[in-house]
């Protein structure tokens, strides 16, 4: 029992940083943006919230900074592709190398400075006792929670309210949206901006809680994993919480290994989630190959009013 | 005194670039009445309806709601006024429900929990009911048939309260049946003082429903009159300026033997649904075989599994005497079947090549040596087959897709009959084209009947397939559910058949397997 209290702590502390980054992405996808530069997004806001709190001291004022930037990085995003409607594959890949490039540069003065303990936790002290459930949810900390809270709320947002149904339409099929009033462009801005700003918490969260030193490039491909996890998730909130946890998983696995001293190398044990979302992508693939994927339908294709149809 | 009409278009003139789809129209609608605009297509119909609903806006003229002067500049603006329209294409979100679809622009209310949507439901369900339109409001529009999403769109308009409600070709995607129920519901609509507007090129249609019509022809508005004024001859006549030379009827010939045997096919659909099942049919020598259905039934299917594009996965297709290849397009173009395709423009020619590039598409092999092709040999070859088949072209290095539909389906006529066929699979040949190209089309496929080749027309249009086959079948559901030959084939024992309604007595045979 002890061991599994174990996985499944560092599952969910491995895994958060990955929901983060698949929430955000879920949102910019259902409103029919492909995002592709998940990764650099998430360097970017590791890296500004560590020189922040270094700097500075304030955690909140660390994760608002991480947001800030990413969020200036969604705009370019949705001007390219809303805008200009440039392709956004290319768009996004760009947004991936300049993020990696940029981040590594900043960060060379902060490299190795440990933020540790900088993300209080909550202490549920009547939980301790409890079998299982106390182990688990006793000692997490804030962003965690939020993550938890954010799952219900987006999830809620989605499927019960008007602006969720408009989320779910635009995605869809952008020339019906319209004609019932609804503004494509305007939101799919907004989306793209506010699901940025998720993938920089993202790389925050990766930064203060699970890591908590600046290395260069440290996200190591969780934001490839985030977008592979958009579609094993379906495009929704709560399967992506499910699906990060089992990432989260697979990660720490690799690593128990490697401490209880196997004689696997270890760049073998670190290859296990890609190697893992590889075989998931093809059996999904597979299993899935008569059904619609149920990816929003328009993703990908820029709206133009004026086209005739 | 004046009598005020509910819409009012005045000297309307609608350009796209160069070309003008509406040049100085009047149009006027009254309330309480169904009001046909008739043309043939590309006359302009669809152009000045979009400019009422709000998605083209006018380049010059005026119109008046009630009197009243008014701008439309989005789709809103005509929502405000009380304008709807069902487009040919419905404008619903596929993964969303009924009642999602109809209450999408809806700004109010926030939170739509359980309770909410259930009244929702029930405030659509009244609705519909009153005006005979029922369908599932629950449940996702791709699991609706097409009669019952445009259902939907019909409720959307009256929820969102039209009074003047605007249809765009609304019979082409129904059945006979379905047909009749919409007429019922549109006479409905008008009794409750609505103002309906359908656009069409069926005469029938408008004899059967309408009280006024008005007839476009070539971007302009030509005749109004009252239907009691008129009939189906003269509308012809209006609609497509020329006096229609009556059909004369196919002779007869003798029946050959069998050509083509397909026996207890099974094929599967892009997404593991089954599209034809235990499909069973003969087509003999220097025959029109016709197979009618409602689109979606599995005709996209059985066009491609004759022509390579698609396996099958059990049964047997046996052509001239030899059995046919599994799925290869090479051995059906080599066994000499012939295919005029759905989409010309996107499987029959290629848009940006010219024309003897896609008149080599597939005797290539044989006009090339050494591997290369023999290009002034091929110019002159495919000059002789311009001329012979009336292709009008600026040149043969057009692209084609610069061609008009007519010529564009002429040129895929001369690759494929040059290439000597015995069968040909030819899909919906004749849409979009007008009226002078669709007699050109039935005057290729009747002269490839007279040389005995045999021919597969897979159409929607009715009254061409009536026209021309020698034997209709009818498939429902990926099977062929009817046979009736020329002389005994009427309108409403095909739609009973197209509807899924079998004879009296294959229901007992049935029952006795």
């Amino acid at each position: 029992m002890d061991i599994f209290v174990q996985i499944v702590v560092a599952a969910i502390s491995s895994g958060t940083p990955l929901l983060f980054a698949t929430l955000g992405g879920i949102l910019i996808e259902r409103s029919g943006i492909i995002q592709l530069g998940a990764e650099g997004l998430m360097l970017m806001g590791a890296v500004i919230a560590c020189m922040t709190y270094l700097n500075t001291g304030n955690l909140a004022l660390a994760l608002m900074a991480a947001c800030a930037i990413s969020a200036v990085l969604g705009v370019v995003h949705a001007f390219m592709c809303v805008t200009l409607r440039a392709n956004q594959i290319v768009s996004g890949l760009a947004l991936t190398l300049f993020g990696t490039g940029l981040s590594a540069y900043l960060g060379k003065s902060i490299t190795g400075q440990p933020v540790a303990g900088a993300v209080p936790k909550v202490n549920l002290n009547f939980l301790e006792n409890v079998p299982v459930i106390g182990g688990i949810f006793a000692h997490l900390d804030i962003l965690t929670w939020f993550s938890f809270i954010l799952v219900i709320v987006l999830h809620l947002y989605i499927h019960r309210t008007s602006w969720g149904l408009h989320l779910r339409a635009i995605g869809d099929n952008p020339p019906t949206a319209d004609v019932m009033g609804i503004r494509v462009q305007t939101f799919r801005y907004g989306y793209i901006v506010i699901g940025s700003m998720l993938i920089g918490l993202a790389g925050a969260d990766l930064l203060m809680v699970y890591s908590p030193t600046w290395i260069e490039g440290m996200t190591a491909g969780r934001g490839w994993i985030a977008v592979a996890l958009i579609i094993f998730a379906r495009w929704n909130p709560i399967r992506a919480l499910f699906c990060a946890y089992f990432f989260g998983a697979l990660d720490t696995i690799g690593f128990r290994i490697q401490l209880i001293g196997s004689e696997i190398p270890s760049y073998f044990l670190k290859m296990i989630p890609y190697i893992v979302t590889i075989l998931v992508l093809m059996f999904l693939g597979w299993r899935n190959r008569n059904k619609p994927s149920g990816s929003p339908e328009s993703l990908g294709i820029p709206y133009i009013r004026e086209q005739r149809f | 005194m004046l009598e005020t009409y509910s819409v009012e278009m005045q000297g309307i003139v609608k350009q796209f670039g160069s070309v003008t789809a509406n040049d100085h129209v009047d149009f006027k609608a009254k309330a309480g009445e169904i009001h046909a605009l008739l043309g043939e297509n590309g006359a302009g119909k669809s152009t000045m309806m979009c400019m009422l609903s709000g998605v083209y806006r006018p380049t010059s003229g005026e119109i008046y709601i009630h009197g009243e002067k008014v701008k439309i500049r989005s789709p809103k603006d005509a929502m405000k006024l009380g304008i709807g329209m069902v487009f040919q294409n419905f404008r619903l979100v596929q993964t969303l429900t009924a009642a999602e679809n109809i209450i999408l622009g809806e700004k109010t209310s926030f939170w739509r929990g359980p309770g909410w949507m259930k009244k929702k439901q029930e405030e659509i369900e009244a609705i519909a009911t009153r005006f005979g339109l029922t369908f599932p409001v629950d449940r996702p529009i791709w699991q609706l048939s097409v009669g019952e999403q445009q259902r939907v769109e019909i409720v959307k308009t009256l929820y969102r309260g039209a009074d003047l409600i605007i249809l765009d070709e609304p019979t082409s995607v129904l059945t006979p049946g379905e047909a009749d129920q919409l007429f019922e519901t549109l006479a409905q609509l008008k009794a409750e003082g609505k103002t309906v507007i359908i656009t069409t090129h069926k005469l029938k249609e408008v004899m059967a429903i309408s009280d006024s019509i008005s007839i476009m022809r070539k971007g302009k508005l030509t005749h109004t009159m009252e239907k009691s004024e008129t009939n189906e001859r003269e509308l012809a006549r209006l609609m497509v300026g020329k006096e229609l030379t009556a059909q004369k009827p196919l002779a007869s010939r003798p029946k050959g033997k069998p050509l083509l045997i397909v026996d207890q096919l099974d094929v599967y659909a892009d997404h593991g649904r089954k599209a034809l099942n235990q499909m069973e049919f003969q087509v003999h020598e220097g025959e029109i075989v016709g197979v009618a259905g409602v689109a979606g039934n599995g005709q996209k299917e059985l066009a491609e599994v004759l022509t390579g594009l698609r396996s099958w996965h059990k049964g047997s297709i046996t052509f001239n005497g030899s059995p046919l290849k599994n799925a290869s397009v090479r051995g059906a173009i080599e066994a000499r079947i012939a295919h005029v395709p759905e989409n010309r423009m996107k499987s029959g020619l290629a848009g940006s090549l010219g024309i003897v590039d896609n008149l080599l598409f597939k005797s290539y092999r044989k006009r090339s040596r050494y591997g290369f092709l023999r290009s002034r040999a091929n110019r002159s070859w495919s000059q002789s087959l311009v001329e012979q088949f009336d292709v009008r072209t600026p040149g043969l290095d057009t692209p084609v897709r610069q061609l008009s539909g007519g010529n564009q389906q002429k040129l895929l006529f001369a690759r494929e009959v040059d290439q000597d066929p015995l069968f040909m699979v030819a899909v919906h040949p004749t849409q979009g084209l007008d009226v002078g190209a669709t007699e050109g089309v039935h005057r290729l496929l009747t002269e490839m009947r007279g040389q005995g080749k045999s021919i597969l027309l897979i159409s929607e249009d009715l009254d061409e397939v009536m026209q021309l086959s020698d034997r209709i079948l009818v498939i429902y559901n990926g099977r062929m559910v009817g046979e009736l030959a020329r002389g005994e084939a009427t309108r409403e024992q095909i739609g009973l058949y197209m509807a899924g309604v079998r004879d009296e007595g294959d229901a007992e045979e049935e029952k006795v397997i």
